[in-house]
Formats: C-alpha cells, sequence, structure tokens
C-alpha cells in the first residue's frame, strides 16, 4: 500500500484552538502540523499511527488540535503512558507534548527514565519558564529572583536546565530550538522523528501572558543571529550575525573568542555524536548572559531503543523454549494426576 | 484413635500407627534456616500422595534479621488431609522449632496435648539469651508441660551426617532443615525416596547457568545425605513412639498442580492474552507481597508477554493505560501504598474509559504497614479511593487457585465494560499454596471482543446499549482518529465539554455502567440452607476459615450458612435478597468492617461485624465462636481456647 501523499491540512484537527491569542504555542503547533507530512513521507507513515501523549498544562492541549490520534492524561505522567503505548505498538509514531512545570516538576522521573530506558518516543518539551495554566507561578526553570504570584519577593529556588537534564539521563537525542525560528524548529522535528529511541527537544516558547520576552534577547528576528549559537555537526562553533566569534574551551572551560585573533582551524569542532556527552553537557550549561545560547542537536547517538530490546528477548525466548502453549505451560513441572476412584 | 500395624520399613517391629483425617504441621526456625524451603518440600510431597493442601507461609519483613531473636523467626505450617480443606489450619498438631526463639514465639499457638521436636543443640546460653528466655530454660522449667517433647541434638547429628562431604561447618550446619523434614517424613509415614527426588529435581531447577551446577549439585547430595540422616535416625532411634498416617481426599479427577496465589494470579493473565489474543503489557513497582506477580509474568517472554519495572508506582499504572489505549491488555500489581499512588491515573482510566485491571495484593496498613502479613482493609480504598465520582469494578480471590479465574475475569469485565478493575488478593493468599485443578481447553472461559468498526461519523463516547461501553478504537485503526482524555467528555461525541448538565449524566452513565456488569455476573450462592438464622458473609481470602467454621457449625444441627462475595462492586444482583434470607448476618472481616459498613449502607441491614486487624488470618475457631455467641449456645465442646478477640464492633459506620 503506497503512503497516501499528505499536506499540512491533513493534520489539522476540526477543534478550535484555544491557547491566549499571541501564545507561542501557536508557532509550535504550525511547525508540527506543517513537517508531519514529510515525517510522513520520510518514515513511510500513516496518519492513523501517530499519537500525541501529553500531560496538563497549557502545552499539553496539543494533541486536542491534530488530526492524529490523541491523549490528554494527567500531569507529569505522559513519558509513562507513552512508554507503554510504544512499547505494546511499535508500529506507531509516538509523541509526548510536555512543558517545563509538567515535565520537569510533578513529572521529572519519568523524564528521566523514559530517556534512560531510550524509549522510542518524541518528547517536545515546551519550555516557557512559568506556570501558564495555573495563572503564573514560578517553574522550575525560572530564573531565581524571578517575581510571580507565589514568589512575590523573588524565587529563591536555582533553575534547572532541561537539556543538562536530559544528558545527564543518558539521552541519545538532546536538541533546542525556538518557537520563532521555524525553519530550525521543522529541521529539529524531522530528525527527532526518525532518531532511534528517544529524542528530547527543548522549545523556547514565550508565555506573553506570564512571562512576555523570556526568550526575546537571543531569540527575536533582531538578536538571534547576535545571540544564538546554531550548531553543527563537524563545524566549529562560530556565532555572531558578522560570524565573527566563536566559542572555544580553554583548560577544559570555555571561552568566547574573536577570529580575527583565533585561527579557525584551532577551533574545537563540535561533534553531536561524541560517546561522551561532555562537550553537550558544556554547551547546555553555557550562561545565558555571557555566552550565546546553542540550538540545534547537542547530542545525536545510536543505541538500541527499549522495545527493540523486549522484543529482542521475547524473540529469543521463543527460539529458546519455543512459543509458548498455555494448557502446556501450566501443566509442565511438578504435576499429578488423580484418576476417578 | 489408634492402631497398630506393621511398619512398611521394618518388618518384625511393632509401630504403633495413628490414623488422622488431617494433620497441622508448622516448621519454625531462623529465616536463615531454610523453613520455607522445608513446608514447600513437604507441601508438594503431601499433595502428590494425594492429600487435600492448605498452606501459611511466615516471615519477618527483614530480610535478614538479627539470627536467633524473636524478630528472625521464619515459619511455614501445612495441612494435609483426607477431605477437602480451605485453611491451613488453627493450631498445629505438631511443632519442629529449630531454635529457642522459633519456640518461644509458636508455642502459644500448638494444639493442647501437641508434639514439638526441638533442636537440642540450639538451646544453649547464647540461644536461650537471643531468644530472650534469660537464666530459664523452656525445655525444663515446666514451660513444656502438657506437650509431648522430643529433644533431637538436629544440628550436631547434621554435621555427622555430611561429614563425607568436607563441607565447612557453615555450609555443613545449613543442611539440618533436611535433617528436621527427614524426622516429619518418617513420623507422617512418607516414602524416603520421593522426597530426596524432590529435593534433586528444585536444586536443579534453581540455576541455569552452567558454573553454579556443580555448586547446587554438591548442595542437593549434603541436603539428601541430611534428609536421610533424618529419617533413618527417626527410624532406628526409637524415640518417636508413633507415626501417623492421614489418608487421601477424595478430589475432582484431572491433573493438578500445586500454586500460589501470586502464581495462580500470573497465570491467570497469561491466560487472559492467550484467550483474547491481545497482547499482555505488565508494568508494576516492586513491592511486598506483590512482587512474585512481577517475577512469574517476567518468565512469560515465550509467550509475547512484555513487562516493565517501572520507575515507580505512577509510572507503572501509566504504562497499564498507555497499552490499554494501543489496544492491548494493560495491567498493574502491587499492594495497598500503591494502589494509593496510583488513584489519580485510575480516574483518567475510569474518564477515557479504557479497559486496565489493577491487582492490589493486600498487606496490614496504614503507610508501610505490615509488609509481609496480610490484612482486607483496601477494600473501601478499591471502591472508592478517588477523586470524583469515579466507580470501578472490583473483584476479590478468596483462595490461592481461586486466583486464576478471577484474573481472567478481570480482563473479561475491563474488555466488555471499558473500565479499570480491581483484582484484590492479599498477603495469605499471595503466598499461600493449594492445589490447583488445571482447566481443560474446554474449561477456559471465553472474553468477549469488540466486533467490528464503528461505522459512519465515529462517535468516540457513543455506547453499546446492553453495556453502556464505548467502543475500543486504538491507534492504527484508519479514519477514526481520536482524542481522548481526563478533561469531562461529551456525551457520545466525546469531545472536552463543560457543560453542567453533561457533567451530571456522564457521571451517572459511568455509575449505571458499572452497575449494569450485575447483570453479567454470577448470583450469589450460599453454602447451607437458603434460609435460616444466620448468614456468615465473606470477601476473599477468608473464605477458607468462614467455610469451615460454617461446615461445624451446621455439624451441630445449627441453621447457618455462609456466603462468599467474589464481586464486591457491583455486587451481584441477588446479594439483597440472600441477606434478607437469615435472620441475623454475621460478616467477618480482616479490617475494621469495610464490607459491613456498604451492606449497611446499601441493604439498611444491621450485619455484625467480626473484626481481626492482626495481619493474621482468622482461624476457623474464632469464627466458630462468635456463630455460636450470634446464636446463643454456648460454646460446649469446644477445644481450643481462643486469643483475645481484636473485635471492634461499630469502629465503622454504626
Amino acid at each position: 500500500m503506497t503512503n497516501p501523499k499528505y499536506e499540512r491540512k491533513d493534520f489539522v484537527a476540526k477543534e478550535d484552538v484555544r491557547w491566549c491569542p499571541g501564545c507561542g504555542d501557536y508557532a509550535v503547533l504550525s511547525q508540527v502540523q506543517r513537517v508531519m507530512p514529510e515525517i510522513c513521507e520520510r518514515l513511510q507513515l500513516r496518519r492513523e499511527n501517530i499519537v500525541f501523549v501529553s500531560g496538563i498544562g497549557c502545552s499539553s492541549r496539543f494533541p486536542y488540535y491534530m488530526n492524529t490520534y490523541g491523549f490528554h492524561t494527567i500531569h507529569g505522567r505522559a513519558p509513562a503512558i507513552a512508554t507503554g503505548l510504544q512499547l505494546c505498538r511499535p508500529d506507531l509514531l509516538v509523541w509526548v507534548i510536555t512543558g517545563d512545570g509538567d515535565g520537569l516538576s510533578i513529572g521529572t522521573n519519568h523524564l528521566v527514565h523514559c530517556l534512560r530506558r531510550n524509549v522510542n518516543v518524541k518528547i517536545l518539551l515546551f519550555n516557557n519558564r512559568i506556570y501558564g495554566l495555573t495563572k503564573g507561578q514560578f517553574s522550575p526553570t525560572s530564573e531565581k529572583g524571578k517575581k510571580t504570584k507565589s514568589s512575590p519577593m523573588g524565587s529563591i529556588e536555582q533553575p534547572i536546565k532541561p537539556l543538562s537534564m536530559a544528558l545527564a539521563s543518558e539521552a541519545t537525542f538532546v536538541a533546542r530550538a525556538s518557537a520563532t525560528d521555524g525553519k530550525n524548529l521543522q529541521e529539529i522535528l524531522l530528525r527527532a522523528a526518525c532518531h532511534r529511541g528517544s529524542a528530547f527537544v527543548e522549545i523556547l516558547q514565550n508565555c506573553n501572558v506570564f512571562n512576555d520576552g523570556a526568550f526575546e534577547s537571543f531569540t527575536s528576528a533582531a538578536t538571534r543571529q547576535d545571540r544564538s549559537l546554531y550548531l553543527q555537526h563537524g563545524s566549529p562553533m562560530i556565532f555572531g550575525a558578522n560570524r565573527d566569534r566563536a566559542i572555544r574551551l580553554r583548560a577544559g572551560f570555555p571561552e568566547i573568542v574573536r577570529l580575527d585573533e583565533f585561527p579557525e582551524k584551532e577551533l574545537l569542532v563540535f561533534n553531536e555524536s561524541a560517546a561522551h556527552p561532555g562537550l553537550a553537557y558544556m554547551l547546555s550549561e553555557l550562561d545565558e548572559q555571557a555566552f550565546p545560547v546553542p540550538m540545534g542537536v547537542f547530542r545525536c547517538v545510536d543505541r538500541s531503543s527499549f522495545d527493540e530490546l523486549l522484543d529482542e528477548q521475547i524473540e529469543t525466548a521463543v527460539a529458546k523454549r519455543g512459543k509458548g502453549k498455555l494448557l502446556e505451560y501450566i501443566n509442565s513441572g511438578d504435576t499429578w494426576k488423580v484418576t476417578a476412584p | 484413635m489408634a492402631s497398630h500395624r506393621e511398619s512398611p520399613e521394618k518388618p518384625g517391629k511393632t509401630r504403633q500407627f495413628k490414623e488422622m483425617d488431617h494433620a497441622i504441621v508448622r516448621f519454625a526456625g531462623d529465616s536463615g534456616d531454610g523453613i520455607q524451603l522445608t513446608g514447600s518440600l513437604f507441601t508438594h510431597d503431601s499433595a502428590v500422595l494425594g492429600h487435600d493442601v492448605s498452606t501459611l507461609p511466615e516471615y519477618p519483613a527483614e530480610i535478614r534479621a538479627p539470627a536467633g531473636t524473636r524478630a528472625g523467626v521464619s515459619s511455614f505450617q501445612l495441612n494435609f488431609s483426607s477431605a477437602e480443606i480451605h485453611t491451613p489450619g488453627d493450631r498445629p498438631h505438631m511443632l519442629l522449632a529449630l531454635n529457642p526463639a522459633a519456640l518461644a514465639v509458636h508455642l502459644a499457638d500448638l494444639m493442647p496435648g501437641g508434639t514439638i521436636v526441638l533442636d537440642d543443640d540450639a538451646f544453649d546460653t547464647a540461644g536461650l539469651g537471643k531468644a530472650g528466655f534469660s537464666g530459664t530454660d523452656p525445655r525444663d522449667d515446666g514451660t513444656l508441660a502438657g506437650y509431648q517433647v522430643y529433644r533431637v541434638p538436629i544440628t550436631s547429628l547434621t554435621l555427622e551426617a555430611v561429614r563425607p562431604l568436607g563441607l565447612d561447618k557453615k555450609q555443613a550446619s545449613l543442611c539440618k532443615n533436611m535433617f528436621m523434614l527427614g524426622l516429619v517424613a518418617w513420623i507422617y509415614d512418607r516414602s524416603a525416596v520421593s522426597v530426596e527426588k524432590q529435593i534433586d529435581s528444585l536444586l536443579e531447577r534453581k540455576t541455569t547457568q552452567p558454573a553454579m551446577l556443580e555448586k547446587y549439585r554438591e548442595q542437593a547430595r549434603a541436603n539428601k545425605l541430611a534428609f536421610r540422616a533424618g529419617y533413618n535416625y527417626a527410624d532406628t532411634v526409637e524415640v518417636f513412639v508413633c507415626r501417623y498416617a492421614v489418608g487421601k481426599a477424595k478430589l475432582l479427577p484431572g491433573t493438578y498442580r500445586r500454586v500460589t496465589g501470586n502464581e495462580a494470579t500470573a497465570l491467570g493473565f497469561l491466560a487472559a492474552s492467550v484467550i483474547s489474543q491481545r497482547s499482555l503489557l505488565y508494568a508494576s513497582y516492586p513491592i511486598t507481597p506483590a512482587s512474585d506477580i512481577l517475577h512469574e509474568l517476567s518468565r512469560y517472554r515465550h509467550f509475547g508477554v512484555r513487562t516493565v519495572q517501572a520507575e515507580d508506582e505512577i509510572a507503572a499504572i501509566a504504562m497499564a493505560i498507555g497499552a490499554a489505549y494501543g489496544g492491548c491488555l494493560g495491567l498493574t500489581g502491587t499492594s495497598g501504598p500503591g494502589v494509593a499512588l496510583k488513584t489519580e491515573a485510575v480516574g483518567l482510566a475510569v474518564m477515557a474509559e479504557l479497559p486496565v485491571v489493577i491487582v492490589n495484593v493486600q498487606r496490614g496498613g496504614p503507610s508501610t504497614g505490615l509488609p509481609t502479613k496480610t490484612e482486607q482493609s483496601d477494600l473501601l480504598q478499591a471502591i472508592y479511593g478517588r477523586n470524583g465520582e469515579c466507580p470501578v469494578a472490583v473483584l476479590a480471590a478468596h483462595s490461592p487457585a481461586h486466583c486464576f479465574e478471577m484474573a481472567i475475569e478481570a480482563f473479561r469485565i475491563a474488555i466488555r465494560y471499558m473500565t479499570p478493575v480491581f483484582l484484590l488478593s492479599d498477603g495469605s493468599i499471595a503466598n499461600g499454596t493449594e492445589p490447583w485443578r488445571t482447566p481443560e481447553e474446554s474449561e477456559l472461559p471465553a472474553i468477549d471482543l469488540p466486533q467490528g468498526l464503528p461505522a459512519g461519523d465515529y462517535q468516540v463516547y457513543a455506547r453499546d446499549p446492553g453495556t453502556l461501553a464505548r467502543q475500543w478504537v486504538a491507534p492504527g485503526t484508519p479514519g477514526l482518529e481520536h482524542c481522548l482524555g481526563g478533561l469531562e467528555k461529551q456525551d457520545i461525541s466525546g469531545k472536552v465539554s463543560h457543560d453542567s448538565a453533561n457533567h451530571q449524566r456522564m457521571v451517572r452513565l459511568r455509575m449505571e455502567k458499572i452497575q449494569g456488569i450485575a447483570k453479567d455476573i454470577p448470583e450469589l450462592t450460599v453454602f447451607g440452607p437458603a434460609q435460616g438464622d444466620l448468614l456468615v458473609l465473606g470477601w476473599g481470602g477468608t473464605f477458607g476459615a468462614i467455610h469451615h467454621a460454617v461446615e461445624r457449625a451446621q455439624r451441630r444441627g445449627l441453621s447457618v450458612a455462609a456466603s462468599q462475595l467474589d464481586y464486591l462492586n457491583p455486587f451481584p444482583a441477588n446479594l439483597g435478597k440472600v441477606l434478607r434470607s437469615y435472620r441475623q448476618v454475621l460478616i467477618p472481616e480482616l479490617n475494621a468492617g469495610q464490607l459491613r459498613m456498604l451492606i449497611r449502607a446499601q441493604f439498611l441491614i444491621d450485619a455484625a461485624g467480626l473484626n481481626k486487624i492482626t495481619g493474621q488470618p482468622f482461624r476457623t475457631s474464632e469464627i466458630e465462636l462468635e456463630i455460636l455467641r450470634l446464636l446463643g449456645v454456648q460454646g460446649g465442646g469446644r477445644q481450643d481456647p481462643l486469643p483475645p478477640n481484636e473485635e471492634v464492633h461499630g469502629a465503622i459506620g454504626a
């Protein structure tokens, strides 16, 4: 059966979208819908085999707006529900939609273990550094000092960096994109969809109601070139509107150098598929005030996915013991017969 | 009733043989002494010989509690019988104690005039001290007066027996449980050869690693030497004046095996998967006493069974829900504290109307409670323990083998009604064993699966008029793409709805759907007269003790019936009628009166409770005494003095 040729509209649900006007989620939805036809083409996948599973929060309304299968579940648990689904149904392309509260506060545990197991799901974490649906409390990614309704004197909590956590969880695909950079986001979504195992994508997304401008200083069209670092596998980490600066390591720590003072061939070349996650971690930990903010794929390594390993065990067991037969199995071992007197 | 006959082992020597219709033996020792293994071997031998058997294993919550202390005592009670039995028995006829602590802990339970076999070597000053006997020795201070006591130097005889193998002292003394087994096997007239075969097959099954095989063979050799030494000791040394013989039970013809409740539960879920031809995903977080279900199902890979040791209890049910959403059998298992964590997710499965089964192997609560003890205190948690009006079906298994059919039944109902189903088991069922007549192909129940796909414009919450279930449509089905979720949904269409009238309608529909299951489950049956003076109503693992107590009361000519609820939500349709057919209703429970509260609330019947919350199962005598009390019969002819009753009449809802 040849795969249908899909268009963007095939993925647009009839449901009215109910995010606040101006919300960054619209842009993400639109890019996901736009890139779906290409993903289906690449993976020879039909629309009915695509599922979006979400938790709770503004971003978790996402599945209602996709004309695919969807499951809007409970707070923080989407990665676990998606794990159960994907293990039983490896024929499906399963996406997880989560946010900084859903994925990094109430559901951190599941996210960590989903990544560690390399479950074949594609996780999009919408990071707006605020709690939106509960109307504006600080989130685990809110900056220290953030004044919100629940932190009127400023948050006293150290924020967590989503990509650092993903890397520490042994994730095999770790990337960051901005909702405002559609082209880059689409590329990353496509790569995530085609990755073997868990793909974790942090999407910087503006909440214009409770945390407006959170990423403005490095994601707007005006600032992006100068304040973002677009990672290219196999290339040095050069950035700037004039591509005149770069990141390198000195004594194990990152520093910014000017290209006119430092020959390009001596720069550190970025390698997304390095076995050791050290370089990716250095990048994920860069101070966003002092350094450009890296965008793109931080890490992409190949490792068997959870479903593949489980199915391998099933195949091995069948090969070794034969396909299980219920009554034969029940009656094997220490049994005895009672005969009619 | 004693009779004399020739001993089969020693022609010419006259031995006294006592015939018994049943015998209750309790093995006790330190938790490192291999008591569970010993009990299990003897049980198997009993079952193979054709006795009906029932067991009660007990072990400390600590993996290695301090050796020799009362806290570290592990025990295993076996009741084997020539008639059908349903309980491990109240008071053992014989207690085998491998150390003073074991004697201290279990002596009070021994039947008056019962037999004690103890390891005399273990009663040194250190052993007595650890067991809390300071300055006294129970062997000669009158503590054991009235019992038949056999003091056997088990440790030293064991060391002597295995000496040819050259084991170190520690390894060698580990065989003393087998010496003890040898004594018991002789006392109960068993064939030494058949027990030895058991020892061989058990140890060889223990490992699949060739490197370990030789070590296990050596262990088996040592164990058999010790066993045979114990057997021969009993036979030769004319200390044991009496052997006991128990006849075969009249069991239904068929193939039998011994199962624990947890094994039967796992096999039942496997059967549900095979019957429905839907693959099974079991996700679970290790917890006592449910972990063995995970261990067991993890061995079924060749059936395509998928198991996941989840990161936590919530993840476990979440994975099961994911599997159910994917059209497969989603299953999770835990004990009470785990259920507490899963409750929000159960609510999601109720709202999304997905078939998920949750097995709760109940233990003592609240909080961490008594992990290795049994209780029935999670009934209300299963029925009501969620936010919102959130009805689910609740079933209970009443014995180890019964877990098999109830596990299948749980999935039958879950799928037919598109609902989460709780299956309640408990610690004593989970670890207890009984002979199980395995089913023939034709005896396996059917599981109806949805036929065909919805026609026309797909309405996610359109319902079958008979069952009120919505249709199970999994991803991958072309043209029926839809989104489920935990938000309230519009009746029929399944779109998100905040409409107030719709919410009330949906709440009612979900309730009616669950109540409607009553049309689809067997009516409640009673054991005994269809009407009379007293109905003893139970649920779950109290079945055996209730049945036995009622049987005994009936033999006194009392008008008493017993009935066990396997279905707790909804109740069987005829329950009200059954309740009203008796002048009084007694509800024994291992909790503070949870079923009793439900019965009172729903049927306005002033049921009496008998409530025990000690972490121990009921004794037959405890229930029997309460029956006599309620019927105004003085407890004449009662054999056992009763321990203090943990009654809490009226603690709930009264």
